[in-house]
C-alpha cells in the first residue's frame, strides 16, 4: 500500500500480517479423511434422521450428537448458483460460478465452484445452474485433505 | 412487565464514502453529540451507552469500540459493544431498549460509526466471516452469497432482473429527499440492466455502496420522554432470531426458513407485531425502513414481514405498491441500497423510521404516519431484527 494526503489531510498507509494455524478438530479431520480417499463423509444423526454436510458432531435439531458416517453420492442437485463476472480483491480472478449442491443422499447442501461450462455468455449460462440441475463430484488426482480436493461439474 | 420506552433525540451525520477530516471515534461523536442535543440533553443525562459496530477490520483498528469510549462519552458510565453483523444497529437498539424497559436505566445513548472505503479488501474481509475448513475456499461475501439466495428466489417465483431493477429506480428516487443519503438521483431501468455485472443477477447498480457515517439514538423510560419530547416515537415491537451459519442447511427441502425466503425474518416480524398488537401490517403499518443493501432483498423480506403473500412482492413492486404513500412506503430514506454504514446502518433504519413517526421526516415524510417498520439483517443473512416505531405506546408491551 502506498502512502497518499489528500488535499488538506494526512493519510497513514497500513497493512495487517496475521498468521493463523486453524486445527480442524476431530469432526472435520475425519471428513478430510475421507477426501483424500476420494470420498464425501457427511455426519448422520439416528434420531432425526438428518444428514449434515459439512458434517456437524451436533444435530442442532434433535440436540443428540450425531452417530454415524454416510459416504454422499457423487452426484447431486444445485440448490443455489451464482456466476461471479468482477474482480474482488483477494479472491479468484472472474469469472467463475459457485453453488450449493446437495449430494445425493445428504439433506444439506455444500458449496464449492461449478467448473467446466462456459461462462463468457453470464445469462446464457445462469439458465444453465438453475435449482434442480444436476452435477456430479470431480475429485483432483492427488488429493490432499482439503475441501479444495474437488469440484462440481454439469452432469 | 417493563416499562415503555421512547426514542427521544437523532443525530446523523450524513453519509458518503470517506470523512477523512475525522478520525473514526470522532465520527461517531458527531453523531451521539447530535443525538444529544435533539433531545436536549447534556452526557450527565446519559445512564449508559451501547456502541453500535461491526468488523474491526474495515478501520484497521482493533475494536474502535474502546477507543470511542470518550469521545461518545461513555466515561465513567456502563458501556457495551454490541455486534451481529450487518444486524448490529438493529440488535445494539434491542440492547439499549432492554437497558431502560428493565427498569435499569432512565437514558441510553446508542451511537456507532463505520468507514468501509479505508481499505481496498472489504469484500475480502467479509469473506473472512467463514471458516477455513469447508467455505471460505469459495468467495463467499456479503455479494455472493446474496447473489446465491437470489438466484433460488428468482427460479422460486420467476421474478426478472428488471423488476429488481425498478427497487433500485425507487430507492434512488426516494434517496433524492433524504439529505443523508450516499447514492440519490432520477436513473431509469436500461442504467441499472446495462451497469456492469458482478455476480448473477446482480449488475453494479443492484448493490449498496460502501459509505462512511455515524449514526446516534437517545432512548428514554415514557416518562422522561413525555417530558423531553413533543412527539417521541415509541417502540412498541421488537423481533430478534438467528440461524445457522450454513447457507447449505437452509438452501434445502429439509430447511426450516427457507433460504431464498429470508423465512427467519417472518418469526421475528410475528414476535415484534404480537407484542404491538398488529394484525394486518399491510394498513396498520404505513413506512418500512428495510434493511436491504441488495435490490433483491425487498421482496422476501415484504413476504416475510406480511406485506403481501410469498411471490407476490414483485408484481406488487411493479403495479406501485412500494412507491410513497403507496400500500407501504418502503424506504422513504433510499434504504440501504442508497447508503450503507454497515455497523450503523440498522440504527439509520431505525433513525429514518422514528422520524417518520415523529413528523420530522422533511421531504421523506409520509402521510399520516402511525407504525414505521425498522429491521436489520446481518452475518450470512442468519441474523434478523425487526423493531417497530409508534406514535403512542400501544400494544401489549406496555400494558
Amino acid at each position: 500500500m502506498t502512502a497518499s494526503s489528500t488535499a488538506s489531510v494526512e493519510v497513514i498507509p497500513g497493512e495487517w500480517h496475521v498468521r493463523y494455524n486453524y486445527p480442524a478438530g476431530a469432526t472435520a479431520t475425519h471428513f478430510f479423511e475421507g477426501l483424500r480417499r476420494k470420498q464425501i463423509l457427511a455426519s448422520r444423526c439416528s434420531k432425526s434422521g438428518l444428514s449434515y454436510l459439512p458434517p456437524r458432531a451436533y444435530c442442532e435439531r434433535s440436540f443428540e450428537a450425531c452417530d454415524e458416517w454416510v459416504e454422499a453420492g457423487m452426484t447431486g442437485t444445485i440448490e443455489a448458483a451464482t456466476i461471479v463476472s468482477a474482480a474482488f480483491e483477494n479472491l479468484p480472478e472472474p469469472p467463475y460460478a459457485i453453488a450449493y449442491v446437495r449430494l445425493d443422499g445428504v439433506d444439506t447442501a455444500m458449496i464449492n465452484f461449478v467448473r467446466g461450462l462456459d461462462l463468457s455468455d453470464v445469462p446464457a449460462a445462469a439458465q444453465r445452474l438453475l435449482p434442480g440441475q444436476r452435477v456430479r463430484v470431480v475429485f483432483k488426482a492427488q488429493p490432499e485433505g482439503r475441501i479444495t480436493d474437488f469440484h462440481y461439474e454439469l452432469a | 412487565m417493563s416499562q415503555g420506552v421512547a426514542v427521544v433525540g437523532i443525530g446523523q451525520t450524513g453519509f458518503r464514502a470517506r470523512f477523512d477530516e475525522l478520525t473514526y471515534p470522532e465520527l461517531a461523536q458527531q453523531a451521539a453529540m447530535r443525538a444529544l442535543q435533539d433531545a436536549r440533553l447534556s452526557p450527565d443525562d446519559v445512564d449508559a451507552v451501547v456502541f453500535s459496530m461491526a468488523p474491526t477490520q474495515f478501520m484497521g483498528v482493533n475494536d474502535c469500540d474502546k477507543w470511542s469510549v470518550d469521545f461518545v462519552w461513555a466515561r465513567n458510565k456502563p458501556f457495551m459493544r454490541v455486534h451481529t453483523g450487518g444486524a448490529t444497529g438493529g440488535s445494539a437498539l434491542h440492547a439499549a431498549w432492554a437497558h431502560v424497559a428493565s427498569g435499569q436505566y432512565r437514558r441510553v445513548l446508542v451511537v456507532g460509526a463505520d468507514r468501509l472505503t479505508e481499505t481496498p479488501d472489504a469484500q475480502f474481509i467479509l469473506n473472512l466471516i467463514w471458516d477455513p475448513f469447508y467455505e471460505q475456499d469459495f468467495a463467499l461475501n456479503t455479494v455472493t452469497m446474496t447473489a446465491l439466495s437470489t438466484q433460488r428466489y428468482m427460479a422460486r417465483y420467476g421474478v426478472t432482473e428488471e423488476q429488481y431493477a425498478r427497487v433500485v429506480v425507487r430507492a434512488r428516487r426516494n434517496a433524492l429527499n433524504n439529505p443523508n443519503a450516499h447514492l440519490k438521483g432520477e436513473i431509469t431501468v436500461d442504467d441499472v440492466m446495462r451497469s456492469r455485472r458482478v455476480s448473477w443477477p446482480y449488475k453494479l447498480y443492484d448493490i449498496c455502496p460502501r459509505s462512511a457515517g455515524a449514526a446516534a439514538l437517545v432512548l428514554a423510560d415514557e416518562a422522561s420522554a413525555r417530558e423531553l419530547c413533543p412527539r417521541p416515537a415509541f417502540v412498541t415491537g421488537l423481533g430478534a432470531i438467528s440461524n445457522t451459519v450454513f447457507q447449505g442447511d437452509r438452501a434445502v427441502p429439509s430447511s426450516d426458513a427457507e433460504f431464498a425466503d429470508h423465512a427467519e425474518l417472518a418469526i421475528a416480524a410475528r414476535e415484534c407485531y404480537q407484542q404491538a398488537g398488529i394484525t394486518k401490517p399491510a394498513g396498520e403499518i404505513q413506512v418500512a425502513e428495510l434493511y436491504d443493501p441488495f435490490s433483491s432483498f425487498q421482496f422476501p423480506h415484504l413476504e416475510s414481514l406480511g406485506f403481501c403473500e410469498r411471490g407476490t412482492a414483485a408484481r406488487l413492486s411493479d403495479e406501485g405498491a412500494f412507491d410513497m404513500n403507496g400500500l407501504v412506503s418502503v424506504g422513504p430514506s433510499g434504504g440501504t441500497l442508497c447508503t450503507n454504514p454497515i455497523g450503523v446502518t440498522g440504527l439509520v433504519r431505525v433513525a429514518d423510521a422514528a422520524l417518520q413517526v415523529m413528523g420530522r421526516a422533511g421531504d421523506m415524510q409520509v402521510r399520516g404516519v402511525r407504525n414505521a417498520l425498522a429491521t436489520a439483517a446481518g452475518g450470512s443473512a442468519q441474523f434478523h431484527t425487526c423493531t417497530l416505531l409508534s406514535d403512542e405506546p400501544r400494544g401489549r408491551v406496555h400494558s
